[in-house]
């Protein structure tokens, strides 16, 4: 049989030329999948949820740092907020990080709620813990909904008031002046010290960190930094009604 | 309940899941359990109240056993809320009736998960685990003379962590036993018996990410750091290894 030489180098030709005009984004798209189907996979998703939750922890940290200068009186809290707004561009970007955070905390969250519901479609009579679970892990995703709704309230209250004739200080001080708002903001810090007390240790688990070496100074670390959430946000009502 | 007639017996009231086949819905029965010798593990106990069923031209009730020696991991089902029942580190088939009392009420429960599909009664179909393994649970070595004993040095501490991960008997209580239906204590240490080893380490990304994509097309759930599958897995497997995992698994895919 003879064959087309013509024919042949006519296809040829034209794989080349198909090569040359569009050779960089094929590797792009391949290098992005290969991305998107590790961060995708269970513990890409752990992943995700356990490096944002770490970033809140080091907010909470900064917050809670800054809040406490409320006990130095109210020229120092003033001028902390001052301050803080002083730094302008580099708050509105830690802003913008911190909703992305959120956004993704949230919504990887919610999915993982959804698969892990959806991996046991039929549930056991009895259930009984062997010592594993903890209050804070066992109410992961109820108390994690329960900040959301707190964290939106929580910027209402305080992030979006009208400051223009007031100060800072002045708003906490009303807004603490109620009682049933001061015991909800004292329970919701309980609340938030619940999820950091599972959070905190388990980010360092899914991160491969935690080993026999480990295990006990990063349970313990934990244990203390949601006591300090707890009690240093919670302490700040009580403490606002004595003075005011 | 009316006293046993030896005293070293006791009388029990069961709830058993009973299914006919995968697609069938189950539901619970009530039976009773009588002169159990407290000398008896729970399957033997098992045995004598389907010898009664059969006599009287009833169904047996459907349990996976095997070994009964705890090394086998073929049986196990969740009783009172327990994976292989309330005693710490032991197999179904090694928990003996005197950790039960007279007139107790025992619920027992097949491995709950959607990766587990129940085939009849309390046997599930743990198959799930073996294409796990078959993903990439093994090491490729070329045929020929055996290579001498001590030709790959092997760190004494690395060789007892391996050894503590290969204690995994595949029986699936971490499943059943976590509030997610995950398989990651079982993924973990499998991963890890071979990762620890240097004989293990040229096919441990391959491995990795062989493993876990296949654990998560199964259907199993997520791990939410929870550690019930640690405290009730009968060879007490650490969570250590499901760190161990994490970090093998992000090594393979990220770097």
């Amino acid at each position: 049989m003879i064959t087309c030489p013509n024919r042949f180098r006519r296809v040829r030709h034209y794989a080349v030329v198909k090569s040359y005009r569009r050779p960089n984004l094929k590797i792009m798209q391949c290098d992005m999948n290969w991305f998107i189907r590790i961060l995708g996979s269970s513990i890409g998703k752990k992943l995700i949820m356990a490096l944002t939750g770490l970033g809140f922890c080091i907010f909470l940290f900064a917050h809670l740092a800054g809040n406490l200068t409320i006990c130095a009186g109210e020229d120092a809290f003033n001028s902390y907020a001052e301050r803080l707004h002083a730094l302008g561009p580099l708050v509105i970007l830690t802003e913008i990080g911190l909703l992305f955070f959120a956004v993704a905390h949230v919504f990887i969250g919610a999915y993982l709620f959804y698969e892990n519901f959806r991996a046991r479609p039929e549930r056991y009579l009895v259930k009984k813990n062997a010592g594993g679970r903890t209050i804070g892990s066992v109410t992961m995703p109820y108390t994690g909904l329960f900040i959301l709704f707190f964290i939106v309230l929580h910027l209402i209250d305080f992030h979006f008031v009208e400051k223009t004739d007031q100060t800072i200080y002045q708003i906490v001080l009303a807004t603490f002046s109620n009682p049933g708002y001061a015991l909800f903001y004292i329970v919701s810090m309980i609340i938030v010290a619940t999820h950091v007390s599972h959070g905190f240790w388990s980010a360092f688990q899914t991160l491969g960190v935690y080993n026999s070496k480990y295990m006990l100074p990063l349970r313990v670390m934990g244990t203390i930094f949601s006591l300090a959430v707890g009690l240093g946000f919670g302490f700040l009502p009580i403490y606002i009604s004595f003075i005011s | 309940m009316t006293t046993a007639r030896d005293k070293s017996c006791i009388n029990l009231k069961l709830k058993v899941w009973r299914q006919k086949g995968p697609d069938v819905k189950g539901r619970f029965e009530a039976y009773k359990a009588r002169d159990i010798s407290t000398d008896m593990s729970f399957l033997e106990m098992l045995d004598v109240v389907n010898e009664k069923m059969i006599l009287s031209g009833k169904d047996p009730i459907a349990f996976d056993h095997d070994c009964r020696e705890g090394i086998c991991g073929a049986c196990g089902t969740v009783v009172n809320g327990r994976t292989h029942g309330p005693e710490k580190g032991t197999t179904l088939c090694q928990l003996h009736m005197r950790h039960f009392s007279n007139g107790d009420t025992v619920v027992i429960e097949p491995w709950r998960s959607r990766a587990f599909k129940v085939v009849k009664d309390l046997v599930v179909d743990r198959s799930a685990f073996d294409k796990i393994i078959q993903a990439g649970g093994y090491i490729s070595v070329n045929t020929g003379g055996a290579p001498d004993g001590n030709a790959i040095p092997v760190p004494q501490e690395a060789a007892e962590k391996a050894m503590d991960a290969a204690a995994c008997i595949g029986c699936g209580a971490c499943v059943a036993a976590c509030p997610n239906a995950s398989a990651m204590l079982f993924v973990g240490a499998k991963i890890s018996q071979y990762t620890l080893l240097p004989q293990g380490l040229p096919e441990a990304k391959k491995r990795a990410l062989a493993m876990i994509g296949k654990m998560d097309e199964l259907g199993f759930g997520n791990c939410a750091n929870e550690a019930e599958c640690e405290k009730q897995c009968p060879k007490e497997i650490s969570i250590e290894n499901i760190a161990r995992m994490n970090r093998e698994f992000l090594k393979a895919g990220l770097f």
